[in-house]
């Protein structure tokens, strides 16, 4: 009686996942696989994903540091907030999730103002009478952009998963003989592995994807995975080749999770924000 | 190590919330330029309140939001609740069906969906525009779904399952027990799924940019035409009013949050 | 009835009469609970029936059925404060306000809790917790009560008191209690009727004072009290024999030479001189329990358990003597030999299983 009910009420949300999640999907693989021209079947588009290669590699590489620099000084961030009373947590937490919800295309454009030749911090160098830098168009001003825009995602899991690490804990491995450097290696950091296993893979996820960061930070020497499918779609008109790429990013993103997951294996570690 | 910790944590906010704070200037700015301050105006202001068509983008995606959010919140609420009660190995797969969108990279999710518009609308239904409102408002009930269950279902776990037995018990319906009962228990989920459904769906961009026809614009996507050309002023002092309106609504979060906090304290500590 | 595959409740065949305190006693996972909930109608027998006034009532879901149930921990709704929590049945059956107000007010003051009308329910202590449960079932004037283990959360002596207020409130309202727990004095002192279950069967129905004087087999004899349980040979009618001797005692109707279980319980042993004894044993532990001392003594390498106020030393000899209204025997059940030997006895040991039996379901 009661699984008949439950039955009724979950079809309509299951018929809805599958139609808007999962048939799209077949619809990017139906795109992928016919010709942009004709509609015909062919192959061609995935064999021409070779072109793309360097553009994948440096998507690959630059959200792997990105992702690893916001586990460097995310961590901390995340840990001091732990150690703060709960009213201040609260107050912090907030902090790190506001920027999430405000557009990224302003707050990267405000970058551009921050970093450009003639910019805000050129302009401040100049003024203490240091050297104008080459900050723009760089490689390492795409990261920043990364870093800044992805490291809430970072911040947040890490959090959770380290204000549930019980305090009796820590004060069992300090009575057991372990000085804080080892309380923090032995006990803080293994009991975090799930924090940072999804505090990865939520960064690198949305990092590897990204169309609009490069886009105005980097130059042509940087150009992202995110990039070219979006102008496959928007400008070059062949979503056939778009669709295929975007296969291709969907494969990638889906085995790099997976590796992650099977580090971890735990999915209370996937935190949603 | 504390000390160090402390310092990180200052300088990291630093750097978050140093580009809120050029935009902050920048829309008190005389000038048009971001980089130079040529005195203070609240003009900006004004001008956003005067211009038709941003107006009309912000009250799209107002509509839009607001809509998704609401149709999803409903739906998803009582999707949890059936997907709750299923059995454990059919919970599991749905619950991954729920996890697409959120592991996904947006552009995937945008793309797919933009494509089985363009082919189901031009090829089956041999539409001309096949990407219209009504197109945007089914992938931002999409992607809001998940946020929903995902918040909604903790709630249904945390339940004591007895209550709704006692409620069956003095005479309500399964129905009744639901309303009378469960929506008391889980409101804080829904009330959380709502508010995050919304923000997503306000500040969406990546998946409304692919799915959007020429009719019917949003903000942020109007925002990303604006990128390309001469930045207007204006929507420096638009981002910091919408920037205020995210913040009241995080503080009504938050306040819901210590209510409940404080509830439960009290339930344990008695 | 089967469970997830299992079978947890078999052949179980009960009859309840008007206005009866019954209590289902059992361990953890003994199926207690599993009953009640099929009398609730929260559970669907996978066969057998449930009859209620003579009509199957297996078809009639929770919500129309004249049972209302006291829950474990309660199950209050946090949202409602003490006087909306006790209406909330009768605002659902849409009774007139004037109605309600009355009867609830009736309530508050059969359980004792006028004036907490417009308490919340988390500023409530768990013993008022407790009545408000009882007054939010009552006041529906139920037919039946079922009560599951809803002392389960108190502390001791606030349980003692519930115990004798949940006796008064079932004679002033006069109403059938189906009541489940795992502990066996509150079992006894509170019941009309006792049915003792274990593995999904129902060992034994009686009164409170047949089961304990006549326990039916080893399971029973062990859970309910303490017990010395021994392996002995009725030799014929009245005459039965263990340890290598012939005592009388008072049972009768038993296959001659049949192997049975003797039981003797720990308070209905006394010493004496050992020459005067027909038992002589050492004593190995002694422990002080407040009215009495529990002494193991070690007869030829089986250890009993003896509760006496009549102190003696670790490693005194002594002897008992046991009369024929102190023998019980039973048949030999699937329990013989599993109970009833205090080789391994630790004064902690009921606690410990105590305990961990309050974490059940």
């Amino acid at each position: 009686m009661k699984r008949n009910k439950s039955l009724l009420l979950s079809t309509p949300y299951i018929l809805w996942m599958v139609i808007f999640t999962l048939v799209p999907l077949g619809v990017v693989l139906y795109y992928a696989l016919t010709d942009v021209e004709t509609g015909a079947f062919t192959v061609d588009n995935m064999s021409k994903l070779v072109r793309y290669l360097p553009a994948f590699g440096r998507s690959i590489l630059y959200s792997l540091i990105s992702a690893v620099i916001c586990l460097l000084i995310g961590y901390p961030v995340a840990y001091y907030m732990t150690q703060c009373s709960p009213t201040t947590q609260r107050f912090l937490y907030m902090l790190v999730m506001l920027p999430m919800c405000m557009s990224f295309l302003l707050r990267t454009l405000a970058w551009v103002g921050l970093l450009q030749d003639t910019g805000i911090i050129n302009n401040i160098l100049e003024a203490i009478g240091l050297p104008r830098l080459p900050l723009i168009r760089t490689p390492a001003a795409v990261i920043l952009g990364m870093v800044y825009n992805y490291l809430p995602y970072m911040i947040l899991p890490l959090y959770a998963i380290i204000v549930k690490i019980d305090p009796r804990l820590i004060e069992a491995a300090e009575d057991l003989g372990c000085n804080s450097t080892k309380v923090f290696s032995k006990v803080i950091l293994p009991l975090s592995m799930p924090g940072i296993l999804s505090g990865m893979t939520m960064v690198f996820v949305p990092a590897v994807s990204t169309f609009y960061i490069s886009n105005k930070l980097g130059s042509t020497e940087t150009v992202l995975i995110g990039d070219i499918v979006e102008r496959l779609f928007k400008q070059g008109d062949n979503p056939n080749m778009g669709a295929a790429l975007s296969l291709l990013l969907m494969v990638l993103v889906f085995v790099c999770t997976g590796i992650i997951n099977r580090f971890g294996g735990d999915e209370e570690g996937a935190v949603i924000v | 190590m504390k000390k160090f910790n402390r310092v990180v944590t200052v300088l990291i906010f630093l750097f978050l919330y140093a580009p809120m704070l050029v935009l902050l200037i920048a829309s008190f700015n005389v000038g048009k330029d971001i980089t130079e301050f040529e005195g203070f105006t609240l003009m900006r202001y004004v001008e956003v309140f005067q211009d038709r068509s941003m107006l009309t983008m912000l009250g799209n995606s107002i509509l839009v939001s607001v809509l998704a959010s609401a149709i999803a919140t409903v739906f998803g609420t009582f999707s949890a609740v059936g997907i709750y009660n299923l059995k454990p190995r059919m919970r599991k797969a749905v619950m991954s069906l729920t996890n697409i969108p959120m592991t996904n990279p947006d552009i995937v999710t945008g793309i797919s969906l933009s494509l089985l518009f363009v082919f189901v609308g031009s090829k089956l239904l041999g539409q001309k525009e096949s990407l219209t409102f009504w197109t945007l408002l089914i992938a931002h009930i999409t992607f809001n779904l998940p946020y929903v269950i995902l918040n909604v279902m903790p709630k249904l776990q945390q339940m004591n399952p007895a209550l709704t037995d006692a409620a069956m018990d003095l005479g309500c319906t399964p129905l009744q027990s639901f309303f009378k009962v469960t929506l008391y228990e889980i409101m804080p989920g829904i009330i959380s799924g709502a508010i995050m459904a919304f923000t997503m769906s306000l500040d969406d961009f990546v998946i409304s940019y692919f799915v959007t026809g020429l009719d019917f614009i949003t903000l942020p996507v109007e925002i990303y035409n604006y990128t390309k050309k001469q930045l207007e002023p204006k929507l420096y002092a638009m981002f910091i009013m919408m920037f205020l309106l995210i913040l009241v609504l995080m503080i009504v979060m938050n306040l819901l949050q210590v209510r409940q906090d404080k509830q439960k304290k009290r339930r344990e500590g008695r | 009835m089967e469970f997830g595959g299992e079978r947890v409740l078999d052949g179980i065949n009960l009859y309840f009469n008007d206005k009866e305190f019954l209590t289902l006693l059992g361990p953890s996972g003994c199926g207690k609970t599993t009953t009640l909930r099929i009398i609730g109608g929260f559970l669907q027998p996978t066969s057998g029936k449930v009859l209620f006034d003579g009509k199957s009532i297996n078809d009639v879901p929770p919500y129309q059925r004249q049972i209302n149930t006291v829950f474990q921990r309660y199950a209050l709704f946090p949202h409602l404060n003490v006087y909306d929590n006790i209406a909330f049945g009768l605002k659902v059956a849409k009774l007139p306000k004037e109605e309600i107000h009355q009867r609830v007010d009736e309530m508050l003051g059969v359980v004792g809790l006028k004036g907490y009308e417009h308490r919340r329910i988390d500023a409530l202590s768990g013993g008022q917790q407790q009545r408000v449960a009882i007054a939010r079932a009552l006041v529906n004037r139920p037919k039946v009560l079922l009560l599951d283990e809803p002392l389960a959360a108190l502390d001791l002596r606030l349980r003692k008191d519930m115990q004798n207020e949940l006796k008064r409130i079932q004679q002033v309202m006069g109403i059938t209690f189906v009541y489940v727990t795992h502990d066996q004095e509150e079992a006894l002192s509170m019941s009309d009727t006792v049915v003792v279950m274990d593995k999904g069967r129902i060992q034994q129905i009686g009164r409170p004072e047949d089961i304990y004087n006549e326990p039916k087999n080893a399971f029973v004899a062990d859970f309910i009290g303490e017990s010395n349980i021994l392996d002995g040979v009725m030799l014929a009618d009245y005459k039965v024999k263990f340890f290598g001797r012939t005592f009388k005692c008072l049972d009768a109707g038993f296959a001659p030479n049949e192997p049975v279980d003797v039981v003797i319980r720990p308070e209905d042993i006394d010493f004496v001189p050992p020459e005067e004894g027909h038992l002589t044993g050492t004593v190995t532990s002694v422990t002080f329990k407040g009215l009495n001392y529990d002494i193991i003594v070690d007869f030829k390498g089986f250890k009993w358990l003896i509760q006496t106020t009549d102190y003696q030393p670790e490693g005194a000899t002594v002897g008992i003597r046991l009369n024929p209204e102190d023998i019980h025997i039973m048949h030999k059940s699937e329990y013989s030999g599993m109970f009833g030997d205090y080789s391994s006895y630790s004064a902690e040991y009921d606690e410990l299983t105590e305990d961990a039996e309050d974490e059940e379901e």
